[in-house]
């Protein structure tokens, strides 16, 4: 099953290491991990994309609780969730291709934010299988290169993670 | 008042109340070792490499519960440390290591004696800490103890580069600090513990198996109250031993791997388990499918939360200070008007008197080779059990558990979790220095031994009168014992060629030797050993012990807990 896990650390000198370190450690997955500073800046929000068994991810949860810096853990998956991602795909425009493309991008709500005569830039946000999606939707030829953010994600409604 | 990196190291760890600090000075320390020289609050202890002086802060935390302090230098200081520091985090021990670093602008230039001290402790340690600016020092040793002794404990690294050490801030030592993302919970749920003790009433075949965890939380009284209270039968971890007192009529021993009969018996067929500070480890449960074949209801009371359902599912978790919870499930019981019911106890006090009719610690007491188990036993009875025992990792680890009847808590220092050769030397040092009158026994083999024998100037140096049994059978026994069962008595490797003669070996350093070579000597030398006459005196004790004896019961790796190899009947 996969889970979205997002948790508040001590915005600290190698915070994210240790977050990583427990994951290689105990042999969880990792499918995308994001982290920066929240509005204050003494803390880091990340958000943790993960894979596992039921017993897996109460083990990670538990794991990651116990880790000195880590303030909060909440998985997302167990309530109503919003989840983004963003991506930018370099591509190839030129000829008729050109045009396609630009609507292409609009039916998926990408913007092209960076435009030379053979290539445009695409910003596209979402969650992770409307990106898929837009990737499926184009030509795999005229990929120049894609980035992906991996998974932020936030509580729906009343539901919040915060000091 | 101002005051350098150094001074203020030096001055928490006297404000910490710290008596002794374990080390080894080098280039990265040299700041922190001057203060030490113009101090007289705590005693400076020089070991002969850094993985002992970890292991006897180790040891020193096991026997005192008091945070053990060690002291080492940058770079290769560090990673001598390791393995102690390990070793203590496997056994949830809280020491404090303060390690020094190349000067601030010098980390990440591979500077002479860096590393990443942070990066290569971080898997092994509670938690770690590189101090960038001096001001946030004092702050960060607090942290250091606090983090180190509450929760589990374990071991905490304080990282301090060189240029810190001679930096100056205003020094102020706060009593406590609060951390926001730090909280262990200590009381246990109400709910939970109130469920607990009606499951423990209406036990039928009750089981209560103890870990490290009863020990470590000064939760041994409590302990005994509750058992004797309802009536029911214990067993004790490795790392649990001497928190259920082992002549108690209600102990059944040790369980596991090389646990009694009966122990394991009654942990597969109990219908309800109240685990107390344990965490079901491979070791001690065998195949988890095995033991989840029998149904039993499971209650699980652990510091740790993430202890609780790692490798059993449990019916009542209870995340809490064991000493707490079990204080709330005596007062509880104590409420409680009903009783377990008596006629079902005692049909289940039948079946483990006849499972502990095996005696399967039966060995042959007229060997006309020394058995090692008969020198554990003497050695029992010559100390009057009173003894503190260390150990090294292997064969003679599991017979000094098994023959050594441990009736308190704290006495019994070794490395459980992680299963580290070498720890019993500096394990006894640490002890001895806590308890200097105390007899101290470090009980090891020949091969275990030779990992630390560098100790044994340390202990010259400070007098520090430790008695070495050692079990000497030549082999790397333990992994003698695997390849004659499962590798068709291929040893590979395993023969300990070209021992040193450890009697003048002993005497070198400036100690006492004896090499014991008949069973009828064993008891005489022992009591030599420990008379008045030898009590300043380290005693290194050589005894020949049987090649061929193999620790019994024994449950093979991936195998369930009643499916024991016993002892041929004699």
């Amino acid at each position: 099953m996969r889970h979205i896990i997002s948790l508040l650390m001590e915005n600290e000198a190698g915070a994210l290491s240790r977050v990583a370190g427990l994951f290689s450690a105990r042999a969880y997955n990792i499918e995308s991990l994001t982290v920066a500073p929240t509005e204050d800046a003494t803390l880091s929000r990340m958000t943790i994309v993960t894979t596992g068994s039921e017993e897996i991810i109460e083990q990670i949860t538990k794991q990651l609780n116990k880790l000195v810096d880590v303030i909060k853990v909440m998985d997302l998956t167990d309530g109503p969730h919003i989840e983004r991602e963003l991506m930018l795909v370099k591509v190839k425009a030129v000829g008729s291709g050109r045009e396609e493309m630009k609507r292409t991008a609009d039916i998926f709500r990408g913007r092209i934010i960076d435009v030379t005569d053979a290539t445009y830039t695409i910003e596209l946000t979402g969650a992770g299988h409307k990106l898929d999606a837009f990737l499926e939707a184009i030509d795999p030829a005229v990929i120049i290169e894609t980035v992906r953010t991996g998974a932020s994600g936030i509580g729906r409604g009343e539901r919040s993670l915060k000091v | 008042m101002e005051a350098t990196g150094a001074e203020i190291v030096v001055r928490c760890l006297a404000e910490e109340g710290v008596e002794f600090v374990f080390g080894y000075p080098g280039g990265a320390v040299l700041n922190i070792y001057d203060e030490i020289f113009k101090q007289d609050k705590f005693k400076h202890v020089l070991v002969r490499h850094e993985q002992a002086a970890v292991h006897a802060a180790d040891a020193y935390a096991r026997s005192t519960g008091r945070v053990g302090v060690a002291l080492v230098t940058s770079g290769p200081g560090v990673t001598n440390a390791v393995t102690g520091i390990a070793t203590a985090y496997m056994d949830s021990v809280p020491i404090v290591v303060v390690t020094g670093q190349v000067p601030t602008a010098a980390i990440g230039l591979d500077a002479f004696q860096e590393v990443d001290t942070v990066g290569i402790t971080r898997p092994c340690v509670k938690h770690n800490f590189l101090v960038k600016d001096v001001k946030d020092l004092a702050a960060t040793m607090k942290k250091a103890f606090i983090i180190a002794a509450t929760g589990r404990p374990g071991p905490v690294v304080v990282d301090v580069p060189k240029d810190v050490t001679y930096h100056t801030t205003d020094f102020d030592y706060p009593a406590t600090i609060e951390m926001r993302s730090y909280n262990p919970v200590v009381k246990g749920h109400t709910g939970q513990l109130k469920r607990a003790v009606q499951m423990l009433l209406e036990a039928k075949r009750p089981m209560v198996y103890a870990g490290g965890g009863v020990v470590l939380g000064d939760a041994s009284e409590h302990l005994i109250e509750l058992a004797r209270l309802l009536g029911f039968p214990v067993t004790n971890t490795l790392m649990g031993l001497g928190g259920y007192p082992a002549t108690d009529r209600q102990n059944l021993g040790m369980l596991g791997m090389h646990g009694t009969y009966e122990a394991n018996m009654a942990m597969q067929h109990c219908d309800v388990l109240l685990a107390v500070g344990a965490r079901f480890d491979d070791r001690v449960i065998g195949n988890p499918a095995h033991f989840a074949r029998e149904q039993r209801r499971i209650i699980h009371v652990d510091v740790d939360p993430s202890s609780i359902s790692k490798r059993v599912k449990v019916d009542v978790p209870i995340v809490g200070d064991v000493k707490n919870v079990l204080g709330d499930m005596l007062s509880l019981l104590k409420q409680a008007k009903e009783r377990p019911d008596s006629a079902a106890l005692n049909a289940w006090w039948t079946q483990i008197e006849l499972w502990r009719s095996k005696n399967c610690l039966n060995y042959n007491r007229n060997s006309p080779i020394i058995k090692p188990q008969y020198v554990v036993e003497k050695l029992w009875e010559v100390t009057q059990g009173d003894a503190y025992v260390t150990s090294d990792v292997g064969q003679h680890q599991m017979w000094a558990a098994q023959y050594y009847k441990f009736d308190k808590p704290r006495r019994w220092i070794n490395s459980g979790g992680l299963g580290t050769m070498g720890v019993g030397l500096p394990y006894a040092m640490g002890v001895q220095l806590a308890f200097p009158d105390a007899q101290v026994a470090c009980i090891t083999g020949e091969s275990s031994i030779q990992m630390c024998i560098q100790e044994l100037s340390t202990c010259k140096q400070y007098r520090i009168p430790v008695k070495v049994i050692t079990l000497n059978n030549r082999y790397m026994g333990m992994v003698r014992q695997w390849q004659e069962f499962f590798y068709g008595s291929r040893y590979a490797e395993s023969y300990m060629e070209s021992l040193p003669d450890f009697v003048k070996l002993a005497e070198s350093y400036g100690h006492i030797g004896m090499r014991i070579d008949k069973p009828e000597d064993v008891e005489a030398a022992l009591k030599e050993a420990f008379s008045p006459a030898l009590k300043e005196r380290l005693v290194f004790m050589d005894f020949q012990t049987d090649q061929t004896e193999n620790v019994f019961p024994m449950v093979e790796g991936g195998k369930g807990l009643s499916e024991m190899i016993l002892a041929e009947e004699l």
